[in-house]
């Protein structure tokens, strides 16, 4: 019998994503919902991981015209025990799973339907209406960076560019151009000779001469080239210049002994998030951590998250060598810098108007967005300096989160779209 | 007007619907009496290594296929498909049709699955058959190679009989053109998105699959049609389908001497209509062209699966009969090791297991295992009758079982094949008893159980509750108002005083969404009087 296997494995895989985006776009409300509690909560750690979402059962039932509960059933049921004709049984309770209604024995309720967002799904919902301000690409004169792309054809080229097919359709107009005329008269000529054949006059000196011109025409046919050096066409490539797309991003971090493990915490999803969003407008990254006491050092990621440290604080020298790293090794040509800073507020008394300074000098004409977190509720001195900033740079920003649910809202309201003025 | 020109209306009078055609795939075959003899008996069994190959399905399908064409099993030509678990889940959640338009439903059964299967909570199926010609079974890449050899015998071998021979599927669905059409309805529905909206789009494919299981005939076989003619005439039946739809709602005064004037009077429709998508298509005043379309899609599919919905039991059953048998012979003639055996027997019995009532696992009667249980009572009864049997099924006692079967499976649905085949033997197996529930009573009544009494009133019970007639309400379009506000009333007439489910004011709304003006439902109460149940007013816009 005719039969035929076909390997599908590696065809058609992913055909219900359209679906799942249907789905996803019609629920949005609940699960952005759903998103937004999951990101106020959840460990930062496993941030950009996937999210299993819970929406009500009853807004996405499907209704049919159905029977309800109420009048006359007769069910017929296997593995009877020990029941006779006639016998009366107590009624299950209500909303049990008495009468072949199917029972979930999945273990959650009937209530939730309950499914889970993939990474980039999750993602996307996070950072739907999310913009990074200033998004504007470094300009094309600043960083040339260029990328070849398809232009047509031109009419040299190296060969390995040759275009065959255009070539040899340019051959072929060209010939028929060419020969056309000759071939028309040939034809004619060679009818009347064909006619002085038929009149027994095949050797006379008409049809001679007749003969010579055809071959004349023949040979001017000939003598047409197949291909020319004008045919040859090339396929042209151009180099069209492309944005940047790199970024770097720095983490600046207080770790003096004011703050303690809650605020640290709080910080660490402020740039985890700024990391996340980053990554998404961004082709490549890098992230340079600084953490500051009275002194401040670049660190591994690792350390600057996990290593406590214990002393007084001088923000300023974080924000010096955050000067120096940034000419060093991110010209502002080649970088889009962006630049997230978390303290507790608390500096060494003097310190805080050469911080001022030193963004105002160093550091702001250099950045595309510089943010500034204060993990705590208390005004001091470097929130009054900072504040003085405010007006002068529009690419720069500051709040205050007490805990872990006023992120979401912050780091909204510091990349809103419109937020900041260009 | 020439009905010649728009050849594309469905003749839906005068159709014969019983008449099947009689050449190509839709020819029957006859069925030998008894199996006929088996070839010689192969030197050593097919190997079984637990990894599949290609080949290696290749032998076990040749063998397999030899067996079940002693048996004299007719089929469509074969198409096995090895898929992905994913893929098998992609499947799942588009009603198992390997291409369907897309609906944000099939998302949300998507990922109900994806999780279920994620946690463990649930195998998936090990196969998926497609009543399609070629018949179309997915076989997915994680089972080791008995299992494969199982699932070509269930379903490419006793599904596909079923698709190719039990009437209703001859006469309601195409196996041909099923794949064409649902091609042509997702290219449809896409541009329809394009053209019009993403929600405009799900708005009426939202409306129409709440109506889906009230968009079928059941009496009557739709016209065939292939895709190329199906693409053509679309045109022309929309221009057509508006032209009546207006002709209808004439607001123009009646012409003295030319128009009857009982015309105002007829009611509209003159008898109910129980398709109401079909209704809804032909008849909605507000519909624009490419509504009425995906009106139409739903309820073709709608259609489609209708046969599907009435054969559950017998379909299955059959399909388990035959790969138990068929992999059982080939076990006696010596092509399957001992470990090819045991491991199918382990999911065999899985897929059969009956839980009994109040066991935490129960949740109604599994149609694998009534249908396969009667399958096998059905040859018992043919082999080795009973005097019992004699007296129950004086016709098939003892006759030979293979012909016997075959008229079985053809011939019937779920509802009177239990109606018929249901044996006293079996309802004592299964211990069967049946539970009286009147909602107006306190207690619930033990009615009928596995004795010479109860016999005749189990079967009855069992056969009605496969009947889609009594599962489902029954609900049909009562009348119009063609004069007035243009409402649509529809009529519910109770079944065992059973009243409608909560949802059904949603539902009117999906119903109005269609119509375009009010909607009423009302219910025949006990003295035949209807009874307004909701009534919804017009959509705005």
């Amino acid at each position: 019998m005719a039969v035929q296997i076909i390997d599908r494995r590696l065809a058609g895989r992913n055909k219900s994503v359209g679906n799942r985006e249907r789905f996803i776009r019609r629920y949005k409300q609940q699960i952005a919902e759903s998103v937004r509690r999951a990101v106020a909560q959840r460990d930062i750690r496993h941030i950009e991981q996937a999210e299993s979402i819970s929406i009500p059962q009853k807004s996405i039932r499907e209704p049919v015209f159905r029977h309800g509960p109420g009048g006359i059933r007769d069910t017929v049921h296997p593995g009877n025990a020990d029941y006779v004709r006639g016998d009366r049984i107590a009624r299950p309770p209500e909303g049990g799973s008495g009468q072949g209604e199917q029972a979930s024995g999945s273990g959650e309720g009937e209530d939730d339907f309950t499914f889970t967002l993939t990474k980039e799904e999750f993602m996307q919902l996070f950072f739907e209406d999310l913009a990074l301000p200033h998004l504007l690409r470094t300009h094309i004169g600043d960083n040339p960076q260029w990328k070849s792309r398809r232009a047509g054809y031109s009419q040299d080229g190296t060969p390995h560019n040759l275009a065959v097919l255009r070539t040899m359709r340019g051959a072929l107009g060209r010939r028929i151009a060419l020969t056309k005329a000759a071939q028309r008269e040939s034809q004619a000529l060679q009818a009347q000779l064909e006619a002085l054949r038929a009149a027994g006059d095949g050797a006379s000196e008409a049809a001679t001469g007749l003969q010579r011109q055809i071959d004349a025409l023949k040979q001017r046919m000939g003598r047409v080239p197949f291909l020319d050096p004008i045919d040859l066409r090339f396929r042209a490539r151009t180099q069209v210049p492309v944005p940047n797309s790199q970024a770097v991003m720095f983490c600046v971090m207080d770790v003096s002994g004011s703050m303690d493990q809650a605020r640290k915490d709080l910080a660490k999803r402020f740039f985890i998030l700024l990391y996340l969003f980053l990554t998404r407008h961004y082709e490549t990254i890098d992230i340079v951590f600084i953490r500051h006491h009275t002194q401040a050092a670049e660190v591994s990621e690792d350390e600057f998250f996990h290593s406590t440290e214990s002393g007084g604080t001088v923000v300023s020298s974080a924000l010096v060598l955050l000067g120096d790293i940034m000419r060093a090794r991110y010209p502002v040509e080649d970088w889009n810098i962006y630049v997230a800073q978390a303290s507790d507020g608390d500096n060494f008394s003097n310190d805080s108007g050469n911080c001022r300074d030193l963004l105002a000098d160093r550091i702001l004409p250099l950045v595309r967005y510089f943010a500034y977190v204060q993990v705590a509720e208390e005004e001091q001195n470097l929130w009054e300096e900072y504040g003085q900033l405010l007006p002068l740079y529009p690419h720069f920003a500051m709040r205050k989160v007490a805990q872990p649910g006023d992120i979401y809202p912050v780091f909204r309201e510091l990349f809103k779209k419109e937020g900041v003025p260009v | 007007m020439s009905m010649v020109h728009y050849p594309v209306l469905e003749r839906r009078v005068g159709d014969n619907p019983w008449k099947l055609a009689s050449t190509g795939e839709r020819r029957q075959r006859s069925v030998p009496r008894e199996p006929l003899p088996a070839g010689a008996r192969p030197a050593q069994p097919l190997p079984d290594p637990s990894d599949w190959s290609f080949e290696l399905i290749e032998r076990y399908h040749a063998a397999i296929a030899a067996t079940a064409e002693r048996f004299g099993l007719d089929t469509y030509p074969n198409q096995l498909e090895i898929i992905t678990a994913e893929q098998m889940m992609d499947a799942y959640a588009s009603v198992g049709m390997p291409v369907n338009y897309r609906h944000w439903s099939y998302g949300k059964a998507f990922l109900a699955t994806e999780r279920r299967y994620r946690r463990g909570h649930m195998g998936l199926a090990y196969e998926i058959v497609i009543n399609s010609n070629p018949c179309i079974s997915y076989l997915m890449e994680e089972n080791t190679t008995a299992m494969q050899a199982l699932v070509i015998a269930h379903a490419a071998y006793g599904h596909n009989s079923f698709f190719k021979g039990n009437y209703l599927f001859r006469m309601w669905t195409d196996a041909s053109s099923i794949i064409d059409y649902l091609v042509y309805a997702r290219d449809f529905i896409a541009q329809c998105e394009q053209r019009y909206g993403m929600d405009a789009v799900e708005q009426v494919l939202d409306s129409c699959h709440a109506l889906a299981s009230f968009g079928v005939d059941r009496y009557r076989r739709p016209v065939r049609k292939t895709l190329a003619r199906e693409r053509l005439e679309r045109e022309q039946r929309e221009h057509y389908a508006q032209q009546q739809v207006n002709e209808l709602w004439r607001t123009l005064p009646a012409r003295p001497g030319k128009d009857a004037p009982a015309q105002a009077a007829e009611r509209f429709p003159r008898e109910p209509q129980e398709n109401l998508l079909y209704f809804i298509e032909k008849h909605a005043p507000l519909l624009e062209p490419w509504q009425r379309e995906i009106v139409r899609i739903v309820r073709k599919i709608a259609q489609y699966f209708y046969p599907q919905r009435q054969t559950q039991v017998m379909n299955e059953g059959w399909a388990t009969f035959w790969h138990y048998t068929l992999l059982g012979t080939l076990y006696d003639e010596g092509w399957l090791t001992d470990g090819v055996m045991l491991e199918w027997l382990g999911s065999h019995t899985n897929v059969i297991y009956q839980p009994p009532v109040g066991h935490r696992a129960y949740s109604g009667i599994n149609p694998y295992a009534l249908g396969f249980a009667m399958y096998r009572d059905l040859q018992r009864i043919c082999q080795h009758p009973t005097e019992e049997d004699r007296h129950w099924f004086p016709d098939i006692a003892g006759a030979p079982w293979l012909p016997t079967l075959d008229h079985a499976m053809r011939n019937f649905k779920d509802e009177s094949f239990v109606g018929q085949f249901l044996s006293p033997r079996l309802m004592r197996d299964m211990r069967l008893f049946s539970v009286h529930d009147d909602a107006s009573a306190q207690e619930l009544v033990v009615s009928a159980i596995h004795d010479e009494e109860g016999y005749r009133s189990l079967r009855q019970l069992l056969s009605q509750q496969y009947d889609l007639g009594t599962r489902e309400p029954n609900i049909q379009v009562w009348s119009v108002n063609l004069r007035g506000d243009r409402s649509l009333t529809l009529r519910h007439t109770p079944y065992q005083g059973r009243p409608l489910a909560e949802d059904t004011r949603e539902v009117l709304r999906h119903v109005a969404r269609l119509w375009g003006f009010g909607v009423q439902i009302e219910s025949v109460d006990g003295e035949g009087r209807p009874v307004q149940l909701y009534a919804v007013p017009a959509p705005p816009g």
